[in-house]
């Protein structure tokens, strides 16, 4: 298989079929085995499926690593209301390129996934809300969809089940905070995307006002596998807290950059060298965001004792988010970067929250002012206070993540800030 | 608590509260006394928690909390003013000053703005941002509204108030992060809704502000007096706000009983009318010689003259629905002393009401009066057309005696009252009738007296005087009161709240009232009014 690259080190069971066009089909799909794992999961019922994710301690891939089963666990166990499943395929953090993959390549992967969660959360509707910029992606995903329906494998009666699961396809219009759960079910009733002020929470009072659960897309189509070969056999990668194998978003200053499906725990240095060949010619690394630009930058020295679990990165001071490793070597113009990432924080803030409409602005210009050479040393006290305002202060965090890599970026990397403010120098010419 | 499992206690900034169950935390930290900064929290609106000022410490809480949407429970340990409370209000109030344009001095808001009032108490000395501001602009968003830009704080009251109260959603957030912005929808704007100058009352800072209103006045030049809007029969709580002897602007008071916090448009711009010159100033005297001004005491004995002059002729009244029950029942008093007869009024009727659908017990009534309730618990009766006009045919011709209160008969014939034995009009303007009165008497209107309506309900609420009375203008209840007293040998009321109480000896349905029952919310009559059907 051609797929961009493959590294002997990865344990490939949801991108196994990355590279490989004919898995776009159902026919090949089900050749392979496809849909067995919703034929049992109607077999065991909803308690037994839930039962089977606890077990395999899944966490969820969006983000914040909470556990799965747990979260379906709070859906009322007899359903008075209608249950909504929405699938997060928003994917938008910078950095992060896994749920378009596995869309592409596997999209009935996704879709059995979608079903039997809908199916142990009583949820008689999936939403799968679609990135807006994601026009191949959604069009893929919808002629699957419709191939499944046609099939049997989704809408009444499914597979003779008895069971009614509909699945839509909702495609947003290009906004990073529909991306956040209750942003997503905003934007999903057709309200301005902002996130809802939380309680109540999702699992009581979530899209159309009914119990919901938001699920990444790479958490649902990780299900189908935990169903089939069951919770122990998951558990089998990974560390004991976090279990499993994860798509890692490799970027930047590497040789080979990609996705590459690893057990937890990985340690950072191997997926920098050895899966990725590596940093480019004659080049020393710098820095690693790991999990997306939400999250603190981690410097060399943190690198080389980084695992790849939820554990390992926050030990090493930032934390694994979507384990979307951005790479950087020493060339790169710290102050630039974090900049870059705060104008995206700035022009992607829904507005609703003072510390974030006004912070994040505002920091965009302090940072573009030092990076002309025009700051001042007492600017970074001021960013670092503004940073300390819009932490924990918001409905969502957002402005968390924005306030994170330059409160990290001038802890670390405070020589570069300095440089630029006293000589008006620059490190680097990323 | 456990005998009372309704209420919780929790303490706010080390101050014992109990509240009901259920309660937030900035409405507890109210009943002890506390104003938790807040901007979009409102107590007529829903709370989406956004301005992020109301952040309070809540001891084992992980991070500050919103105190408007997060419930207090039992226990709790609340600090509204610790160093990290404050901390946080700093700072958010810094981050709205990066943007802001800092224009008090020629903002109509200043002076009664919210983000003036807790930077300077809470925010920090020096703003810290030296970045280029971003700017909006004006907009005139139709109607009475004009908008700033550039002063917004971003609470959206007024999308909210459009939306959930006045539920006719002509505002909206466009745009987001900082560059969004309260804007309307294309050209459509707010012209053709009817409450929307709610949104500049609860507009927190000087981005919404009343056209009629713009440049007129600073806040802190403007005397308030608590008053009932005098424009319909729905009787909401306003206030008079008055500088150099003139009602500048009318606003709405709080009274979850008749109007919530709002009014409607039609009442809050028809006050101008108090403003009018041309006032009668003396009591006016028709002898052969001519018409001649004079002081009370002369023109009360001329007229107590005139009246056992005029005894035994019939007497046909006319009354106002813009008088307070004290005038009226002082007119019936004395209409009753010349030997009785009927009282009509004529009011203005609108097409329809025009309910706020999200507070529907609130609407600017048909009847465009603010006592019409009370003239017919008092025992008059209506007349005349439903603009107010004519009906007046029986009393135009009479040739015994003709008494009229606070009409100003604009719209009858010039000899109206010609033919009369004697004619009194008390009034606060003259007309073409009132030159053929034997007696004109200048009376105050009630934004310079004390006094109370009866709303449509039936629900008695009190005014008090704004603006001073134009040269010997007096209540009406005042003069009427001597000129009885004088006349039988009784005693006059002395005050407004005597000539209220009097009123139950006569009228059952005020039997036993005193302005005591009615505090600042007013009190229902004793007797269920009938709602006349519309």
């Amino acid at each position: 298989m051609a797929y961009p690259y493959v590294s002997d080190r990865e344990v490939r069971v949801i991108s196994r079929h990355f590279g490989d066009p004919a898995a776009r089909r159902l026919d090949t799909y089900v050749e392979r085995g496809g849909y067995q794992a919703l034929r049992k999961a109607f077999e065991l019922g909803p308690d037994a499926v839930i039962d089977e994710v606890k077990a395999s301690g899944l966490r969820g891939r969006g983000g914040a690593g909470f556990p799965t089963g747990v979260k379906w666990s709070f859906m009322p166990k007899q359903p008075t209301r209608p249950h909504y499943l929405l699938c997060n395929a928003d994917e938008s953090e910078p950095g992060t390129f896994k749920d378009r993959e596995l869309i592409r390549w596997d999209p009935h992967q996704l879709l059995e996934g979608v079903l039997i969660s809908a199916f142990a959360i009583r949820a008689g509707h999936a939403y799968i809300y679609c990135r807006g910029e994601f026009f191949e992606t959604t069009q893929v995903l919808a002629r699957a969809l419709e191939d499944a329906y046609a099939g049997g494998y989704a809408g009444r009666d499914i597979l003779g089940s008895g069971f009614d699961i509909d699945v839509t396809i909702h495609v947003g219009a290009g906004a990073y905070i529909c991306g956040e759960e209750t942003g997503l079910m905003n934007s999903l009733e057709g309200q301005r995307g902002q996130p809802r002020v939380k309680p109540p929470f999702p699992a009581a009072v979530g899209a159309f006002g009914m119990p919901s659960t938001v699920n990444n897309v790479e958490t649902l189509a990780t299900v189908p596998h935990i169903v089939t070969h069951g919770g122990a056999w998951y558990r089998g990668y990974g560390t004991e807290k976090s279990p499993g194998t994860k798509l890692f978003c490799v970027s930047g200053h590497v040789n080979r950059p990609g996705n590459y499906e690893l057990p937890l725990g990985f340690p950072m240095m191997d997926l920098i060298e050895d899966v990725c060949g590596g940093i480019r010619d004659g080049h020393a690394l710098k820095a690693v965001i790991p999990g997306g630009s939400s999250v603190p930058l981690l410097n060399a020295e943190e690198c080389s004792r980084c695992t790849l679990d939820y554990e390992g990165v926050v030990a090493a001071g930032s934390m694994l988010g979507c384990a979307s490793v951005i790479v950087m070597d020493e060339t790169t113009d710290i102050v630039k970067q974090v900049r870059r990432m705060v104008q995206f924080y700035a022009h992607e803030s829904c507005g609703q929250c003072t510390p974030c409409r006004e912070g994040t602005a505002w920091m965009t210009k302090v940072l573009r002012r030092i990076e002309d050479g025009r700051g001042t040393e007492e600017d970074l006290d001021t960013l670092l206070d503004m940073s300390h305002q819009m932490t924990g202060t918001t409905i969502c965090v957002l402005s968390d993540s924005a306030a994170a890599p330059v409160v990290s970026s001038i802890h670390k990397f405070k020589d570069e800030y300095l440089a630029l403010i006293r000589r008006g120098e620059r490190v680097g010419v990323a | 608590m456990a005998d009372n499992p309704t209420t919780i206690t929790l303490t706010i900034d080390g101050q014992e509260v109990t509240v009901a169950k259920g309660t937030t935390i900035l409405r507890a930290a109210k009943q002890a006394g506390k104003d938790v900064p807040h901007y979009c929290y409102h107590d007529g609106l829903s709370s989406p928690a956004m301005c992020r000022l109301c952040l309070v410490e809540v001891e084992g809480a992980p991070k500050p909390m919103p105190a408007c949407v997060t419930q207090a429970t039992d226990g709790q340990v609340v600090h509204t003013e610790s160093e990290q409370a404050l901390d946080f209000r700093r700072g958010v109030l810094e981050f709205y000053l990066v943007n802001h344009p800092l224009d008090c001095p020629i903002c109509d808001q200043s002076g009664e703005c919210k983000l003036q009032d807790y930077v300077h108490e809470e925010g920090r000395k020096h703003g810290r941002s030296r970045e280029p501001k971003r700017i909006f602009g004006r907009d005139d968003f139709g109607g009475d509204v004009l908008f700033y830009g550039d002063r917004c704080v971003m609470c959206t009251r007024c999308v909210r108030f459009m939306t959930e109260v006045e539920r006719d959603a002509r505002l909206t957030v466009v745009e987001r992060g900082n560059r969004s912005v309260i804007d309307t929808f294309f050209e459509e704007g707010l012209e053709g809704t009817h409450w929307h100058g709610n949104i500049v009352d609860i507009c927190p800072v000087g981005a919404l502000v009343s056209k009629d209103f713009l440049y007129k006045a600073r806040a802190w030049d403007l005397e308030h007096t608590d008053s009932i809007c005098p424009s319909c029969s729905q009787g909401c709580n306003i206030s008079l706000h008055v500088r150099d002897n003139l009602v500048q602007r009318l606003k709405p008071r709080d009274n979850l009983e008749v109007n919530g916090f709002w009014m409607c448009d039609h009442g809050r711009l028809n006050y101008e009318w108090l403003n009018r010159g041309d006032r009668l100033e003396a009591p006016l005297v028709r002898s052969e010689s001519g018409v001649r001004a004079m002081g009370w005491r002369e023109a009360l004995a001329a007229f107590l003259e005139a009246a056992a002059g005029a005894a035994g002729n019939a007497v046909r009244a006319v009354a106002s629905p813009r008088a307070s029950n004290e005038d009226l029942g002082a007119f019936r008093a004395l209409v009753e002393s010349l030997g009785g007869g009927d009282i009509v009024y004529r009011m203005s009727r609108a097409a329809d009401e025009v309910v706020l659908k999200g507070f529907p017990s609130l609407a600017r009534r048909r009847d465009l009066a603010p006592n019409g309730r009370g003239a017919e618990l008092l025992g008059m009766l209506r007349v005349g057309s439903d603009e107010g006009t004519g009906g007046l045919e029986d009393v135009a011709d009479h040739d015994g005696i003709v008494l009229v209160l606070g009409d100003a008969l604009d719209d009858q014939a010039p000899d109206f009252g010609s033919s009369a034995a004697l004619f009194v009009h008390l009034a606060t303007h003259a007309s073409a009738a009132s030159a053929n009165a034997h007696f004109v008497l200048p009376i105050t209107s009630f934004a310079e007296q004390e006094g109370s309506f009866t709303n449509l309900n039936g629900r008695v609420q009190r005014f008090w005087p704004g603006i001073r009375a134009p040269g010997a203008a007096r209540p009406a209840w005042f003069v009427i009161g001597v000129t009885l007293a004088e006349r039988t040998g009784s005693t006059a009321p002395r005050s407004a709240a005597e000539s209220f109480a009097s009123l139950g000896s006569s009228f059952p349905p005020f039997a036993g009232m005193s302005y005591d029952d009615l505090g600042t919310g007013g009190a229902l009559v004793n007797q269920p009014v009938s709602l006349s059907g519309d």
